[in-house]
């Protein structure tokens, strides 16, 4: 009986750096995208600008891993 | 195809209608968080899972080449003993989801073959050593690695949000949920489907049918992918109540956190080569979610049965297949006769279910605590009278057994009533 910790430890550390990374920059896009509505209504113009930008920037980042989740199950 | 004899052509049946079990039991998985926040109706989220289901059986063709990893031998694996495994994994299933327990699919089938081979062939077919790496140990690891990393990502977005609106960052929890739980769903069609399509290969190939390292062909892909989606969108809805509401109560950030934790270990574990049951991982990430936020509570009473569940998962469905095999060894009639016993339990076991129904209309309901406490002491309580206790192997299959067409009907639209009470802890 061989136990593979090295396989166990790195799916436990891929696992809980992917999430953490993910959940955080998801959130950050959402908090984002909330700032930037926030802003248009108190009628900041240019401020909002930076805080869109930076959601999509997140999003995009979430969409690249969601992508190279689907290509680990296709491949 | 003039070659498949009653055997093979029963053993196929069997191993959709496993296939179908283990699509209502991890229905959950992927979607009882999803229901629970509310991102998605119950309906939806069921059709989205069960559609995603079906396309992952089609993504993969790499299709598995063993039944169980090498558990056990499967050398000299005969027709029968294949035949009598699926026998034990599948009234397990059923049994579990009678109660309401997330319990993994894979563990059952693992049983099922342990049982059936040691009594065809003896103690020397199973590996034990692989049995600790393959079954064991992943079965504590998984929901350690996936509760801690929803734990973190759990405090983690509440600490960044939490100078935002709550409606307005909401809307964009349950959207990426929803993507994590799609994960989940094509993750599992992929690999639980691939499961499938290899007994009734590997069956095929026993049966002299096909020839050794054929591919499956196309019928067997579509026939599992079919068998897995219909399973999925029925709805396990009693086990999908216990994870989205039983274990703790979730909002949309610990939602997300729990299922993308949930969708990150899945693929973590199967990429990296350390195989971890999904039905573990979700329940882990589930309960790690709800301890991540201030104030959250995971209901230990409910998590307890459910541990307890695992770690009778493999000696039960062991039993009842070991009973299973003893009974077709002796020849057709034996095989008559277990067939007869699944088709029997399944009844009863969805005959029990009837007396409290869940359903997509009350899955997300709160009288959870309230209900469970009185009226389902008692189903419980008559359930594993019935099914847990005869261990006594023969027996046992005889009383656990499912047939493949009751359970379908049976299958999803059943209640799990006691699942969440928490004032009967361990009983199972």
């Amino acid at each position: 009986m061989k136990i593979d910790w090295a396989a166990l430890g790195s799916v436990f550390g891929v696992s809980l750096v992917v999430t953490v990374a993910l959940v955080g920059l998801f959130t950050l896009g959402i908090v984002g995208l909330s700032k930037q509505e926030q802003a248009r209504t108190a009628g900041g113009g240019t401020a909002a600008i930076p805080a869109r930008v930076g959601a999509y920037a997140c999003f995009a980042l979430c969409a690249a891993a969601v992508a190279y989740g689907i290509y680990l199950i296709v491949v | 195809m003039e070659h498949i004899t009653l055997l093979l052509g029963i053993v196929i049946v069997t191993a959709l209608v496993f296939d179908f079990t283990n699509g209502f039991h991890d229905t959950a998985n992927a979607m009882a968080t999803t229901i629970s926040t509310g991102a998605l109706k119950p309906k939806t989220a069921v059709a989205m899972s069960a559609v995603l289901n079906l396309v992952g059986a089609f993504l993969s063709v790499e299709v598995a080449k063993t039944i169980s990893g090498g558990i056990i031998n499967e050398g000299g694996l005969k027709t029968e003993v294949i035949f009598a495994a699926l026998v034990g994994a599948i009234l397990w299933n059923l049994l579990t989801w009678l109660l309401g327990l997330p319990s993994s699919s894979s563990h059952a089938l693992f049983g099922g073959l342990i049982g059936a081979a040691v009594m065809s062939m003896g103690w020397s077919s199973v590996n034990g050593g692989t049995v600790v790496t393959k079954v064991l140990l992943p079965a504590v690891a998984a929901p350690l690695v996936a509760g801690i990393a929803a734990t973190l990502a759990t405090r983690l977005t509440y600490k960044i949000s939490s100078r935002t609106d709550e409606k307005a960052t909401s809307k964009g929890y349950r959207a990426g949920q929803i993507a994590s739980a799609g994960l989940v769903s094509l993750a599992h069609g992929t690999n639980d489907a691939q499961k499938t399509m290899g007994i009734i290969t590997l069956a095929l190939i026993t049966g002299g049918v096909l020839n050794p390292g054929a591919n499956p062909p196309m019928w067997v892909i579509v026939s599992a992918g079919l068998a897995i989606a219909m399973g999925t969108y029925l709805g396990g809805w009693r086990i999908i109540r216990t994870m989205g509401k039983g274990l703790t109560e979730l909002a949309p950030p610990q939602g997300f956190a729990a299922q993308t934790s949930a969708a990150t270990a899945i693929l973590a574990s199967s990429h990296i080569g350390f195989s971890l049951s999904t039905t573990q991982v979700c329940s882990g990430a589930v309960m790690g979610a709800g301890l991540g936020r201030k104030g959250g509570v995971v209901r230990w009473s409910t998590a307890t049965r459910m541990f307890v569940a695992w770690g009778l998962t493999l000696p039960a469905a062991g039993l009842v297949g070991a009973g299973a095999e003893l009974l077709t060894k002796q020849g057709t009639w034996g095989i008559a006769t277990t067939a007869a016993l699944l088709i029997g339990g399944s009844a009863v076991i969805w005959s029990l279910s009837r007396r409290q129904p869940v359903d997509h209309t009350n899955v997300t309901a709160d009288e959870i605590g309230t209900t469970g406490t009185a009226e389902p002491a008692g189903v419980v309580t008559t359930a594993i009278a019935a099914v847990t206790p005869p261990p006594a192997g023969p027996v046992a299959a005889s009383t656990a057994t499912p047939s493949a067409p009751t359970t379908t009907t049976t299958g999803d639209v059943a209640p799990a009533p006691s699942v969440a009470d928490s004032a009967r802890p361990a009983t199972v």
